[in-house]
């Protein structure tokens, strides 16, 4: 049985294809089909055929004079067409097989039909969209403030007692007024009210010092465990996420937004944590002196809150709009820069810069757009508050003149009020921090939340060191709906070297990141020494395998660093025999400081070869059974080539290697070639076999290859 | 020019073995390097393959045309005079001035002259770049000027206070 989800017209329906042992039946589910079925005898000459035709499935029904019927699926059910079709070869076999038989199959995601790997429940597209955030982003950084419990709550704790010693001032200054001042009396008491105001405001100043230090630590100790874990999380992320990704956009997430999230927390939480006891100390003093002057102070609350309320929104979205359009003006940058003679040499400086300009002011308009919204709210908060000033002296003074307070309480009112308001003012403008913050958070989590697409296996198998064996079974990948590798079944023995040949775009690139596990196969496995790579942890498993890329990529460091890049620590001579071994040891001893030399961005600059060569020293160095050689020599003129060439049979001896190469010269030590075409195997054998096939896809490639090389000797 | 002829050396002390594998300067000032089979190689030159993280050992002979003839992994094992050869063709090879005192730098960002003290004698030149101070051991600092010729402090902590600020603020 199969299910079908379309239609004739390629509506979504349901439909099944049912197999009996001597029909075949079509079962039309949908609404307007409402059941029917037709029915074909299983004849002679009859079969059925499924294939894919522009990102869908298709089965044929087809007879001797032609098709006789033929259903459409989505792609998500291509595996499930592919068991019906194994399961219909069997059947006109005259094998009775069972739908149960699938169990010893690979499984497939019971979301979208995709192929799983032995430990999965879930393929990773499938399991990836299930997590997203759910609740506020900046709760979220608790997480992040649990290893520094001891140290925030210090904070806490020196916030609330920096703030009850700024109290202390103006509640001194009622009795003063009034027992000392106003009645002319007591004149004695005067100095004690002198040290004691000099000494709150000193402690004051002692325990706000502490509490800034012990805030500053801890916000920016949260700020780079968060930066860690962002890029030790990007690390694990696969090359999938990458290609997607801007440079400039990860760099402006990791860098300048977990910094703001730091002076949120640094800064702005401070503040806010320190205005808010404030208020509450500074409400319940107000109230113990005089509940009817404190209620005239708290008159303005709500519109303020009416306020914030309204702005908030607008704030937020605009934050959100800032940072995207500066993540914007960083990829501008993070783009241009590394393709500089590009720009040089088209000659297209000026359309960099205005590039750059719009998306400068791109980040201009947005900000603008924040300010016009905050240049109204600050001040408006500002006139609330001289109001509420004026509402209670007017207040007071009528209190004070029915004898209901006295003076000393209304002036101790005033300085109490005045810091009051300064902290709302502050308070509001916490509104902007925070959604400034939250933004930043969002974009930061947004990274965390991504589940690697490359998943450790729940059941880990340890491998140690591989014999090299290599065998994709039934290997299908696709990209969204377009299929890149169909069906792709082939071993490798240990110590054999296969050839990868066919043109741009069969597929070879994608069939090595495979072997990588830089992506997961969409259907079928690939085992090594007989095992799913699937079941190894990844970074155990990519330790056997060497990998040549056609551009090598050096990072900044001296050349030792960089050959020993899979193995710090490599002692020196280890290092001198990898480089000598890839014929890279005498030109690094030219260089005036040998293998101390400075390479990658900024560096000594290098061509193409002498950076292959360091490469494939790179590679010797690690001793991988597996080898990857992905255009190794595309990038370089034949002379170099040449030169490589001898690095790269050191380098290939002894251990299983997929080459990838359009000169098929460079493949002229394969035990093996095997030739793609549209994500095929459409030949494969050694080199002289393949040749003997005049017609076959290797023998036009090498005829082109050579008529290319003698038209050019003409 | 590959000259080679195949005297053997040293005949005069009666023990070839010894006078293989070493260095020996001829009447033009070239070197001559003296292989295993008592080859002569005239005009060969030395480089030592880690000179800034291995100051003392590994050293390559190699020819005129950058063939390698010998590798040396630590120079103890050669003789006192070719030991002596060998080390004062390096010295010639790897000269970087150590600064010693640093007296005046123009400007607190680069481009900046720098008038130093080194122990070939006082000398400035010109700092183009920041990437041009290169930290290359935990308190070991190469700088190049603007030539490309290099000078090294071996210990920043060796600096008075005024060069120290200064070259710190290129080693964040």
């Amino acid at each position: 049985m199969f299910g079908l989800d379309l239609d004739d017209e390629l509506r979504f329906a349901a439909g099944e294809l049912i197999l009996t042992p001597t029909r075949l039946w079509h079962m039309d589910q949908s609404a307007a089909g409402g059941g029917r079925g037709r029915s074909w005898p299983l004849d002679p000459g009859f079969e059925l055929r499924v294939g894919d035709r522009s990102g869908l499935g298709l089965i044929e029904w087809v007879g001797p004079e032609g098709r006789v019927a033929s259903w459409r699926f989505t792609s998500g059910r291509m595996s499930a067409a592919r068991d019906f079709l194994e399961r219909y070869t069997a059947t006109r076999r005259g094998e009775t097989t069972s739908e149960a038989d699938g169990a010893s199959k690979p499984r497939a995601c019971p979301v979208c039909g995709a192929g799983l790997g032995p430990d999965q429940t879930e393929c990773h597209r499938c399991a990836d969209r299930a997590a997203k955030p759910g609740f506020s982003a900046l709760l979220r950084l608790t997480r992040f403030a649990g290893k520094r419990r001891a140290m925030i709550a210090l904070g806490m704790l020196l916030t609330l007692a920096s703030t009850a010693a700024g109290l202390v001032p103006p509640y001194l200054t009622q009795p003063l007024l009034d027992d000392v001042l106003i009645p002319r009396r007591h004149f004695e008491l005067f100095p004690w009210y002198m040290a004691a105001l000099a000494g709150a405001a000193v402690l004051a100043w002692l325990l706000s010092w502490a509490r800034t230090y012990v805030v500053a630590w801890f916000s920016e100790r949260i700020a780079a465990d968060l930066r860690n874990q962002t890029y030790e999380h990007l690390q694990r992320l696969s090359l999938e996420y990458f290609g997607g990704k801007r440079t400039g956009d990860l760099m402006s997430r990791i860098g300048s937004d977990t910094d703001r999230i730091n002076n949120f927390l640094s800064i702005n939480l401070l503040d806010f944590s320190t205005d808010l006891v404030m208020i509450t100390l500074t409400s319940a003093m107000l109230f113990w002196l005089d509940p009817w002057l404190a209620l005239a102070t708290l008159a303005p609350f709500p519109i303020i809150a009416w306020l914030v309320g309204m702005v908030r929104g607008r704030l937020k979205r605009g934050f959100q709009r800032g940072n995207r359009a500066w993540s914007e003006m960083t990829s501008v940058l993070a783009d241009t820069i590394p393709g500089i003679r590009v720009v040089k040499a088209f000659a297209q400086e000026r359309r960099e810069v205005e590039r750059f300009r719009e998306s400068n002011d791109r980040v201009l308009t947005a900000n603008d757009r924040i300010n016009t919204t905050w240049a109204f709210f600050g001040p408006m908060i500002s006139l609330l508050t001289q109001l509420g000033l004026l509402s209670v002296w007017g207040f007071g003074a009528w209190r004070v003149y029915q004898g209901d307070i006295t003076p000393g309480i209304l002036m101790a009112f005033q300085v109490y009020i005045s810091r009051f308001y300064v902290r709302l003012e502050s308070m509001s403008r916490m509104v902007q921090a925070t959604q400034r913050a939250a933004a930043s958070t969002h974009r930061i989590f947004e990274i965390l939340d991504r589940v690697p697409s490359i998943p450790e296996p729940t059941r880990p198998v340890h491998l140690g060191r591989v014999r090299g064996e290599i065998e994709f079974r039934n290997v299908a990948f696709r990209h969204g709906a377009r299929p890149i590798l169909e069906d792709i079944s082939l071993s490798v023995q240990p110590g054999e070297m296969i050839g990868l040949v066919g043109p741009s775009g069969a597929g070879k690139s994608t069939l090595v990141n495979l072997v990588c596990r830089f992506y997961d196969v969409g259907e079928g496995a690939i085992l090594v020494d007989g095992v799913d790579i699937r079941s190894f942890p990844v970074s155990e498993y990519r330790r056997n395998i060497g990998i040549v890329l056609q551009e090598p990529f050096l990072f900044y460091g001296t050349i030792a660093e960089n050959i020993a890049y899979g193995m710090p620590g490599a002692a020196h001579e280890a290092i001198v025999a990898a480089a000598r071994a890839a014929r890279a040891h005498e030109f690094i001893l030219r260089l005036p400081d040998g293998y101390d030399s400075i390479v990658g961005e900024r560096g000594q600059s290098l061509s193409g070869g002498e950076r292959q060569r360091i490469s494939i020293a790179r590679a010797l160095l690690i001793d991988p059974r597996i080898l990857i050689l992905d255009e190794a020599t595309s990038s370089v003129d034949t002379e170099t080539e040449r030169e490589i060439q001898v690095a790269l049979d050191n380098l290939i001896e002894g251990r299983t290697t997929i080459a990838i190469a359009h000169r098929l010269s460079t493949l002229r030590r394969a035990d093996r070639l095997v030739v793609l075409e549209h994500g095929r195997v459409v030949e494969s054998g050694p080199h002289q076999d393949l040749l003997e096939n005049p017609s076959g896809m290797f023998s036009r490639l090498h005829r082109a290859q050579v008529e290319l090389a003698l038209g050019v000797a003409e | 020019m590959h000259t080679s002829n195949t005297t053997a050396t040293g005949a005069e002390s009666g023990e070839p073995a010894v006078t293989r594998r070493c260095l020996e300067r001829d009447a033009w000032g070239r070197l001559v390097w003296v292989d295993e089979a008592g080859v002569r190689h005239v005009g060969v030159h030395a480089a030592r393959a880690f000179p800034l993280s291995d100051a003392e050992g590994f050293v390559s002979i190699l020819d005129e045309g950058g063939l390698e003839l010998a590798w040396i992994e630590s120079v103890a094992e050669l003789s006192e005079s070719t030991r002596r050869i060998l080390e004062e063709e390096l010295r010639q090879r790897g000269f970087m001035p150590v600064i010693t005192r640093i007296v005046r730098v123009s400007s607190d960002t680069p481009p900046a002259d720098w008038e130093v003290e080194t122990d070939r004698g006082p000398t400035r030149f010109r700092l183009e770049s920041e990437d041009d101070v290169r930290r290359v051991g935990p308190r070991r600092v190469v700088i190049s000027d603007a030539l490309k010729m290099r000078y090294q402090v071996p210990d920043t902590r060796d600096l008075e206070a005024y060069g120290r600020r200064h070259l710190e603020r290129y080693l964040y």
